[in-house]
């Protein structure tokens, strides 16, 4: 059995669904953080039989969890501070997404204005349903 | 500063002062012959609309005030690659108010985060259209002397026609307003419309011929059955007379039922039913100019 140290400060996201944690991995932009961050795939789970695991060491306040909501919000955030969990974070869907998701739609404004921001709002929060704030348009894109 | 980018970004009352106002423009024309001296509206409209573009112009004309702007975006400097925001800058410069049409859906939101000037979205490809239903309820307002207590048939194409969907969703934020939807299984309304009907307990049916329901209706949209929407020329040609609205149909309906069209009508509407008092199309352009009227100076705080 594979183990990975504990962390000081950060985050521990457990409970991803196995195969999901490059995903995320790219959407919260860790590729581009400096610090130590551990990616465990396919680990034992009682309650998903196979989860991925993702550790971040780095300032509690660098990260946008934001997104992690969009793409499932049954995954677990463990904040870690003095190597405790200090808090386990309920993900709520954000109201608004800028820059995640890209609208697909060729009549959007978006489609020929190049440097304009990809900005979603959330319609139907039970459906959990984004819409482009320009177009209206559903998202399509999985994340 | 406002801007109007959805005819829901009026709420119920405001809408109300608006056709207020309207009303007031209508009964007393010299009153606002003077109100918008020395202003200037641009209408940047990046696709022709001749229709809307000399609503808007006529609009400020009766105020008094003049008119900039261009009517295709091969005579803007969009033709030249540049951006909407760039654009509306400039024209911030140079005019008081903007009225925008554009292709591409979203663009006069883009427009109006940029300008320093009220932006009214003028239709933005198959998106919004606004001002279409502030005419469209102006003339319900007038014509029927109230926004509630409807049976609404809207007619044709309901899969893409913005117009009804924007009518639809202006109008149920009234009591008691029922629909029946006419179209063909191909263009039927959407499922988020259908969806939202039965969140907010709307009534409301789904029914393929037209003479099946003019007996109950209040209200009847005609929109244009367009050739390039079905998937067959066969389907078109058995299914697009059912969308003719001729004499013998109109016997149908109730002595008090109106007739709309957003226009430009094709076939769907023969010209015989133009004669008719109930055929009230025409009206309705009328209508478009004293709200657009109504809006300029509303959101140039004129009013």
């Amino acid at each position: 059995m594979l183990n990975v140290g504990k962390i000081e400060e950060g985050f521990v996201l457990d409970h991803i669904p196995a195969g999901r944690s490059m995903s995320i991995y790219y959407h919260l932009g860790l590729d581009k953080l400096d610090c130590c961050v551990a990616i465990i795939k396919n680990a034992k789970s009682n309650k998903l039989e196979k989860k991925d695991i993702i550790k971040v060491e780095c300032d509690i306040n660098t990260l946008n969890l934001d997104v992690l909501a969009v793409i499932d919000h049954t995954i677990t955030v463990n904040v870690i501070k003095a190597g405790e969990i200090v808090e386990k974070k309920v993900l709520v869907l954000p109201k608004e997404l800028k820059g995640v998701m890209k609208c697909k739609n060729p009549r959007c404004i978006t489609s020929i204005e190049q440097e304009l921001p990809h900005i979603f709002y959330l319609a139907d929060a039970d459906r959990e349903i984004y819409r482009c704030k320009y177009c209206d348009e559903k998202n399509s894109e999985k994340m | 500063m406002r801007h109007l980018m959805n005819p829901l970004d009026f709420t119920t009352e405001e809408l109300e002062q608006l056709f207020d106002l309207a009303d007031d423009i209508q009964a007393h024309p010299d009153k606002y012959a003077h109100k918008c001296e020395g202003k200037k509206l641009a209408t940047c409209f990046y696709e022709p609309s001749t229709r809307t573009r000399l609503s808007f112009e006529s609009a400020m004309l009766n105020l008094g005030g003049h008119v900039i702007g261009f009517s295709d975006a091969n005579s803007s400097s969009a033709a030249k690659g540049e951006s909407v925001s760039d654009t509306i800058r400039m024209i911030s410069c140079y005019a008081d108010i903007c009225a925008m049409r554009h292709p591409k859906e979203g663009a006069p939101m883009v427009a109006a985060t940029k300008s320093s000037i009220p932006v009214i979205n003028a239709g933005d490809g198959g998106h919004q259209h606004p001002t279409q239903t502030l005419t469209d309820l102006l003339t319900i307002r007038s014509l029927k002397g109230r926004l509630n207590n409807f049976t609404v048939g809207l007619c044709g194409d309901l899969k893409f026609g913005r117009t009804a969907h924007s009518l639809v969703n202006a109008l149920v934020r009234y009591d008691n307003i029922r629909f029946i939807f006419i179209s063909p299984e191909e263009l039927k309304i959407p499922s988020y419309l259908r969806d939202k009907l039965k969140e907010l307990n709307i009534p409301f049916k789904e029914v393929i011929r037209l003479e099946d329901s003019l007996p109950e209706l209040d209200l009847l949209y005609m929109t244009r059955v367009q050739r390039e929407r079905f998937f067959n020329e066969e389907d078109y040609v058995r299914l697009k007379d059912f969308y003719i609205l001729n004499k013998e149909k109109m016997k149908l309906a109730p002595e008090d039922m109106l007739v709309l069209h957003p226009l430009p009508r094709v076939n769907e509407i023969s010209v015989e039913v133009d004669e008719d008092p109930r055929a009230v199309y025409f009206k309705q352009v009328q209508y478009g100019v004293y709200v657009r009227m109504a809006l300029i100076l509303t959101l140039l705080e004129l009013a």
